[in-house]
């Protein structure tokens, strides 16, 4: 693949992938988001910086996570050979501890004293909480008042950690909501705070930012797909909520143009109404928090509220990037419905003895569903990006069942 | 058209006035009292309207105009109707300023070029939109400036001695001097901070400043009209609307306020 042509170049230098992406933000914020990029440009390259983080990652975290070959669900399957990406075994329980560690230590180096974050499941919130434990920083957690009440363990888990968890009432109480909530902290406080964005959203530097943090996914996997099978794989799948698993995974991979690259959005209760939180499928381009994307809007450009069964992909917008991957036809993307999720999320319990979160339940549903036009010589990678301890609720009560 | 706004800085100059700057949201609480209200505003003594296009997800604002703006959309409101609402007040009113105020996206999904057209047909005057910093701003400023219509920048307390050349270099009508590192409606200001940083930008350019957010005393309007050129309120305002359920009262209450912050400035 020559430079010219090649999928990795993004964002140029305003941020844009394409026509997305971007900086849109309140002037208060301008002179913030810009010393952020530098600071970032500069630790990215400093041998200190990286050492650092590949040291946290190992030690901390537990990487490189296993590429496991998934041996009961391919024989389940009757099909290609699957492999999980064990990101679900991470400190902390899912991929969102890659870049809190990778941000933290850039608050640390720019010398911030406060950190703050939004959260919808309360995986990243949990992420943030820990890392910022691990380094001594007072942390706020903004939640809307809704997910709180849905995700009770991951609020208790981020209170023990010694974070703060504020109620987000505003608007329709859930994770856009908290992520304004966040924005609006950071503009009052731009002289101590480091606001951890936990996706590949929000306005430059993070999307290129977090998705450079996750990529240590994607680059685990081709080495280990390389040594395990000795060529790459035919797929790679995985769930999609602001988008930072998938990117993570997919980045390094995105000049291989013979490794077909799919990415699984909440479909919700199904496309036809407003009940899902595909964006990419169902949405058009707008601009929310601080970036141009596919969003979920109505017909006035005001944003919809979206749903999904997983607390974690209910966002009605998407990473720029992911939004450009879909416009040059690189990547596709598709939808996975509630039930389809968690049909899956028992399949895999069952046949694999791993409990999967409910995200990546979305893209094993969608590795069932192909299943029968694949070959038995095809080779696919699924992000099993997170575990399902904290979902175990959420299922009891879509089953009908007391636990 | 920039020439109103100009005009009405010149006037109050004249007889050393500063400028009222009176925000509503249209649509709040719902469109007939909303237009009643912005159509008394210029009698009870503003002298510059501001516009709010309501949004769901306004992220500088705080509780006050965030509300104001949800009591709108929940009301119906749609974008058609903040423009119904400005021809409607133009008929009987050729002379006041009306800036628009919003955030990007309802203005992107109306079409940036239809949006223009609309405005010029109806006489706004100025747009403000919060999401589109200098670096972001192009695709609507430049075309706002071959409209000679305003579009007013802002200058926040973080705003360093760059980025002030920049954002003046295509202000129009007036600049904004954002009074906090914060949203609108809640800290107070510090106003010999404020003071400072106004007289730091006048030296470097004649536009004139306005200030805005977290302004809601008679104290701090008549110490902001010391040093620049027109104070704006709007949490204060809305907050009105919010507190009260009579909708006479509601007028009475916001004509009754903008009096008294007029006779301050
Ligand atoms: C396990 C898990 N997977 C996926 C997501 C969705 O985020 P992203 O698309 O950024 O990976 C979340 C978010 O909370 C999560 O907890």
């Amino acid at each position: 693949m020559d430079k010219l042509n090649s999928y990795k170049l993004g964002p140029d230098q305003n941020g844009r992938f394409g026509i997305f992406g971007g900086r849109f933000v309140a002037e208060t914020l301008m002179p913030l988001i810009l010393d952020l990029e530098k600071s970032y440009q500069q630790a990215k390259e400093d041998d200190s910086f990286i050492s650092e983080l590949a040291y946290l990652n190992k030690y901390y975290t537990g990487r490189p996570s296993p590429l496991y070959f998934a041996e009961r669900l391919t024989d389940y399957l009757k099909t290609a050979k699957i492999y999980f990406k064990r990101d679900e075994l991470n400190h902390t329980g899912s991929h969102k501890i890659n870049n809190c560690l990778g941000q933290i230590l850039l608050a640390k180096r720019m010398g911030k004293t406060r950190i703050i974050a939004e959260t919808g499941a309360g995986q990243h919130g949990v992420a943030v909480a820990t890392v910022s434990a691990r380094f001594g920083l007072p942390c706020v957690i903004y939640m809307g008042a809704k997910d709180i009440e849905r995700q009770k363990p991951n609020v208790f888990r981020m209170k023990l950690l010694g974070a703060k968890v504020v109620p987000v009432r505003s608007g329709n109480a859930t994770l856009k909501d908290a992520m304004n909530e966040a924005l609006r902290d950071w503009v009052a406080n731009v002289n101590d705070t480091f606001y951890i964005i936990g996706t590949v959203a929000g306005p430059h530097p993070y999307p290129e930012m977090v998705r450079d943090f996750q990529s240590i996914i994607g680059k685990e996997t081709k080495e280990q797909i390389l040594d395990q099978e000795g060529r790459l794989p035919d797929q790679l799948i995985a769930c999609i909520g602001g988008g930072s698993n998938a990117m993570g995974l997919f980045y390094p991979f995105l000049d291989d143009i013979n490794v077909k690259i799919t990415g699984i959005e909440a479909g919700g209760m199904g496309l036809q109404g407003d009940k899902h939180c595909a964006s990419l499928t169902a949405g058009r381009p707008g601009v929310l928090h601080g970036n141009r994307t596919y969003l979920l809007q109505d017909d006035e450009g005001q944003i919809i509220e979206g749903h999904s069964i997983s607390a974690g992909l209910d966002y009605p917008g998407i990473g720029p990037e992911h939004a450009w991957l879909k416009e040059s036809g690189r990547v596709q993307y598709v939808a996975i419905t509630d039930s389809e999720a968690v049909e899956a999320f028992k399949i895999c319990t069952k046949t694999e003895g791993i409990i999967p979160a409910l995200e990546p339940s979305h893209a094993i549903a969608h590795l069932i569903n192909i299943a029968p036009n694949l070959s038995k010589n095809d080779l696919v990678v699924m992000n099993l990006c997170g575990r399902g301890d904290k979902d175990i609720f959420t299922i009891a009560e879509h089953l009908n069942m007391e636990i | 058209m920039t020439v109103r706004i100009d005009n009405c800085f010149e006037t109050l100059k004249l007889t050393n006035k500063k400028a009222l700057i009176a925000f509503l949201t249209a649509g709040d609480p719902n469109y007939n009292l909303s237009l009643e209200l912005i159509k008394s505003l210029p009698e009870a003594g503003a002298d510059i309207i501001e516009i709010g296009m309501p949004f769901s997800d306004p992220m500088a604002d705080g509780p006050s105009i965030q509300a104001s703006s949800l009591r709108a959309i929940n009301s119906g409101h749609k974008m058609e109707k903040t423009f119904e609402m400005i021809e409607s007040f133009r008929k009987d009113n050729s002379h006041t300023p009306i800036i628009l105020m919003g955030y990007f996206n309802p203005i992107y999904n109306y079409g940036v070029n239809s949006f223009i057209k609309k405005i010029i047909d109806i006489e706004v005057d100025g747009v403000i939109v919060v999401d589109l910093p200098p670096e972001e701003d192009n695709e609507l400023c430049d075309a706002l400036e071959i409209a000679d219509l305003s579009f007013i920048r802002l200058v926040t307390p973080t705003t360093n001695s760059d980025r002030l050349n920049k954002i003046l270099q295509k202000t129009s009508g007036f600049l904004y001097y954002v009074s906090i590192a914060g949203i609108t409606g809640s800290k107070r200001p510090e106003m010999n901070e404020v003071e400072t940083a106004v007289k730091e930008i006048k030296t470097k350019t004649n536009i004139p400043i306005g200030v805005g957010f977290g302004i809601r005393t008679k104290d701090d309007i008549e110490r902001i009209g010391t040093f620049a050129d027109g104070v704006i309120v709007g949490s204060v305002l809305v907050d009105i609307i919010k507190n009260n359920e009579n909708e006479s009262a509601i007028k009475d209450k916001i004509v009754k306020k903008v009096r008294e912050f007029a006779s301050a400035v």
